[in-house]
């Protein structure tokens, strides 16, 4: 918004210098650069059959050992977070967009409101996992069925959110001084409402992002998610499953990648809400 | 005098770095005698709450007494361990807190919270006989069919009734000492008079000494045994109530004092003679609830048939206690909500049944001050952006407008530097100054003050008070004045209106209406105003306000 502009430049704004937020920052950004620069991260083609290196352990030259079809793990793996992340982001993205018009129209016109949060509550009713199986199921499976499978969930949980802020902002007597000065209805929104919205949804869209990175790879492990040929965190697992007991290391490094990504987005989110809730950041500035 | 109830000595408490003094609470000594009434006066900031909640061991981690004690009947509170602290409070110390709502579980029955203090301290008694003692507490307090009420949740009583919870809780186990922090500043005047003879009546009946904080001068006319004035942390003045009263030494002290707005008008001021109304209301009417889910005669008629005429250059108060739908005809005037029946007339025309763009033009014609300015102000818009939006909106060029806040800003009081800078830069009087100078912005020719004094210090108040006055002789403009406080009505408005329960019960000049009420609640309204009595122990030799 604008009222930032006004402030001096300063060296590190505030939010970045929670421990939570600098960790999560940083195994995102390490997650990320792999995921762009996976070609020249000592990779293979990540589809490439090998069938006479079935099964090979970590070794030199197969860092995370290979797959039942002899393809390199360590190069599935690197070029699968460049699924994963995109799913991630994608989802988190569109759920916050979505979710914050659904909310914002929610939380200020009255008469839409019921409606409105009667099908948000029914959509919230679907089991996430049905509903993605069921989309891949009628649309083939995909990139893109996965991010809609995902997707839709998370609205309501979203929209949600931003109508309660809506409907607590909307009292707020800087909110009746607007109206008082014929301030009209979307400017009033974006004006005044909107950035009180900015801190939760960032917080949320960590945790969907999470969510989502996590779906995905549960749909891929069913097998109702992204084909074999585009390796994700979730299908290089699904394929471990067989051989797991011999070789373990297909499932072990992509599920450490999970966790690793999974745990810092959570904890960037945690450190998000910290750093940007007035109540709680005044609290850790009253400490210091 | 026998051995003090609370001695504090030369009690010191550092602020954290970065704060806007070095500390909270500085050199601070005080002394309260059993069955003695000690108040401790000043504006926010000063101190006084700290020094309550460090008398307690509330205090939060960040503030811890550097220097000093504080001794209960002898034993030093700041030394003690948490296990002791503990069995301290509820058992020789307790605390009556500001709100009353807040300070009382909500999904606990009343009855049950006040066994809960006796359980926790008086453990030798039987459930039976703490159930005796909790009827007997209640009936102390004055509550109605105690054996009823202490089945009761908090929400199903009123504030009163609430506060006299809190106060038979706080004297459960007999303390020696009482806290309470501005115990009647959230209620009502008629329901704080009869909270203050309350406590007056108990700490007669008991030996306990109470520590009264509050930052109103009425108040401690009522009740002060002694007092203590604190500023910024240190204490500037302390004796007995007859004598701050009557002769303040300090220069703070005699401030405060005169800034409590006095409880007789001042002389009618010259008015413009009448000529078309700016605002007339007929019959309005607005009744909350019956929509179509809720359940049918759950109705609520916050505005009842209120008719009243406001000329330009006029101020008219509005006077009533909370829910007498004084804020509801605001509301209704400035068209935040819609009026369910009846005629608001702006200029002659008709806006109740306007809404959207049709009212659009109107808007700019009536203003709103709100009580709160920190809630008032949106945190995130420079003072530059509030004050020029309304112009803005209506067209304006964004230089006329800004020249128009300079100008405005001026008018405040406030130096134009103030347009780059944010809300939170500014304390709560310079915020009220900057919603009065953002409602000018639009050239209104109604200006409503929704209680835009009540939450200022007394000091602040008066400033704030000084500028309407100016404001109004300058823009001749028409003020609907709201308010529960008569003293701040008296200071200021033309003609008064006093309400109950939506409906207008007495109408009239303000010097008439103070001179000879002739509505019952009016006369309730005067007679429970804080210091009223204070007119009468003035004079030579009194001893109504120290007495006892």
């Amino acid at each position: 918004m604008s009222a930032p502009a006004a402030a001096p430049a300063r060296t590190l704004p505030p939010v970045l210098r929670h421990p939570g937020v600098l960790f999560g920052l940083a195994v995102l950004l390490v997650v990320l650069v792999a995921a762009l620069a996976a070609p020249w991260l000592g990779t293979v083609d990540p589809i490439q059959l090998r069938p006479r290196l079935r099964l090979r352990p970590p070794s030199g030259a197969a860092w995370f050992g290979t797959d039942a079809f002899g393809r390199d793990v360590y190069s599935r793996v690197v070029y699968g977070a460049r699924v994963s992340l995109a799913i991630g982001a994608a989802v988190a993205l569109t759920a916050v967009v979505l979710g914050l018009a659904i909310g914002l129209v929610a939380g200020y016109i009255r008469w839409l409101d019921t409606v409105v949060m009667r099908v948000m509550d029914g959509v919230m009713a679907i089991p996430s996992i049905l509903l993605a199986i069921a989309l891949v199921t009628l649309s083939g499976a995909g990139v893109l069925t996965v991010i809609v499978a995902i997707t839709i969930p998370e609205i309501p949980r979203v929209a949600r959110l931003v109508r309660g802020v809506v409907l607590s902002v909307r009292e707020e007597p800087y909110v009746e001084a607007a109206i008082g000065a014929g301030t009209r209805l979307p400017l009033l929104l974006w004006r005044h409402v909107l950035p009180n919205t900015i801190a939760p949804l960032i917080v949320q869209g960590t945790y969907v992002c999470a969510s989502a990175i996590l779906t995905e790879a549960i749909l891929s492990f069913l097998g109702a998610g992204i084909p074999t040929e585009v390796p994700s965190w979730g299908n290089v697992m699904a394929e471990g499953r067989q051989a797991f007991q011999l070789a373990p290391w297909v499932i072990l490094f992509p599920g450490l990648c999970v966790a690793a990504t999974v745990l810092a987005v959570n904890i960037l989110g945690d450190g998000l809400r910290d750093a940007l809730d007035p109540r709680i950041a005044r609290r850790v500035g009253a400490l210091r | 005098m026998s051995a003090p109830v609370l001695a504090i000595r030369d009690l010191t408490i550092p602020l954290p770095r970065l704060s806007d003094r070095a500390h909270a609470v500085e050199g601070l000594s005080l002394m309260v005698a059993p069955g003695e009434i000690l108040c401790v006066v000043g504006e926010s900031g000063s101190g006084k709450s700290v020094t309550a909640h460090a008398v307690m061991g509330l205090l939060p981690p960040v503030l811890k007494p550097s220097r000093g004690e504080i001794l209960l009947q002898g034993e030093d509170v700041v030394k003690a361990s948490p296990a002791r602290l503990r069995a301290l409070r509820g058992g020789r110390m307790a605390m009556v807190f500001q709100e009353p709502m807040t300070a009382l579980n909500p999904v606990l029955q009343v009855g049950a919270q006040i066994d809960e203090i006796l359980e926790a301290h008086a453990d030798r008694l039987s459930g039976s006989e703490r159930r005796a003692r909790v009827l007997a507490l209640m009936r102390d307090v004055h509550l109605p069919d105690p054996e009823r009420m202490a089945g009761a949740y908090p929400h199903q009583l009123s504030g009163g009734q609430r506060q006299r919870v809190m106060i038979a809780m706080a004297l459960a186990n007999d303390p020696a000492l009482i806290i309470a922090d501005e115990p009647t500043t959230a209620l009502d005047v008629t329901t704080q008079a009869q909270i203050l003879r309350l406590m007056r009546e108990l700490q007669a009946r008991r030996d306990a000494g109470i520590l009264f904080i509050t930052h109103d001068f009425g108040v401690v006319a009522e009740i002060a045994d002694r007092v203590a004035v604190m500023k910024g942390g240190r204490l500037v003045e302390e004796g007995t109530a007859a004598a701050v009263l009557r002769s303040p030494r300090d220069p703070y002290t005699r401030m405060l004092i005169a800034a409590v707005p006095s409880a007789t008008p001042p002389p009618p001021r010259p008015r413009p003679a009448a000529t078309a109304p700016v605002l007339n209301t007929r019959a309005l009417e607005k009744t909350y609830g019956g929509g179509l889910f809720s359940r049918a005669g759950r109705t609520v008629r916050a505005l009842d048939g209120v008719t009243l005429t406001l000329q330009p250059g006029e101020t008219l108060g509005i006077v009533g206690e909370s829910g007498s739908g004084k804020s509801t005809l605001a509301r209704c005037v400035a068209r935040f909500v819609d009026p369910t029946g009846g005629e608001i007339r702006l200029d002659g025309t008709d806006i109740a049944p306007l809404s959207g763009r049709a009212l659009h033009p109107y808007r700019r014609r009536v203003q709103v001050i709100f009580q709160d300015p920190y809630r008032s102000l949106n945190p995130r818009r420079t003072v530059g952006q509030a004050i020029t939006e309304g112009p803005r909106n209506y067209g304006l060029p964004r230089e006329e407008a800004f020249e128009r806040a300079r100008r405005l800003l001026d008018l405040v009081g406030l130096d134009a530097s103030a347009l780059d800078r944010f809300p939170h830069e500014f304390s709560g009087g310079q915020r009220q100054r900057i919603a009065i100078a953002r409602a000018l912005a639009m050239e209104p020719a109604l200006l409503i003050a929704d209680e835009a004094v009540s939450a200022l210090d007394v000091s602040v108040q008066a400033q704030v008070l000084d500028l309407f006055e100016s404001v109004r002789e300058r823009l001749n403009l028409a003020i609907l004045f709201i308010t529960h406080d008569l003293r701040v009505a008296a200071r200021l408005c033309d003609r008064l209106i006093v309400m109950l329960n939506g409906q207008v019960v007495e109408e009239g000049e303000t010097a008439a209406v103070f001179a000879a009420p002739r509505h019952a609640y009016t006369r309730a309204l005067f007679a429970a105003a804080p210091g009223a009595h204070r007119v009468e122990a003035d004079p030579p030799a009194a001893s109504g306000a120290a007495g006892s």
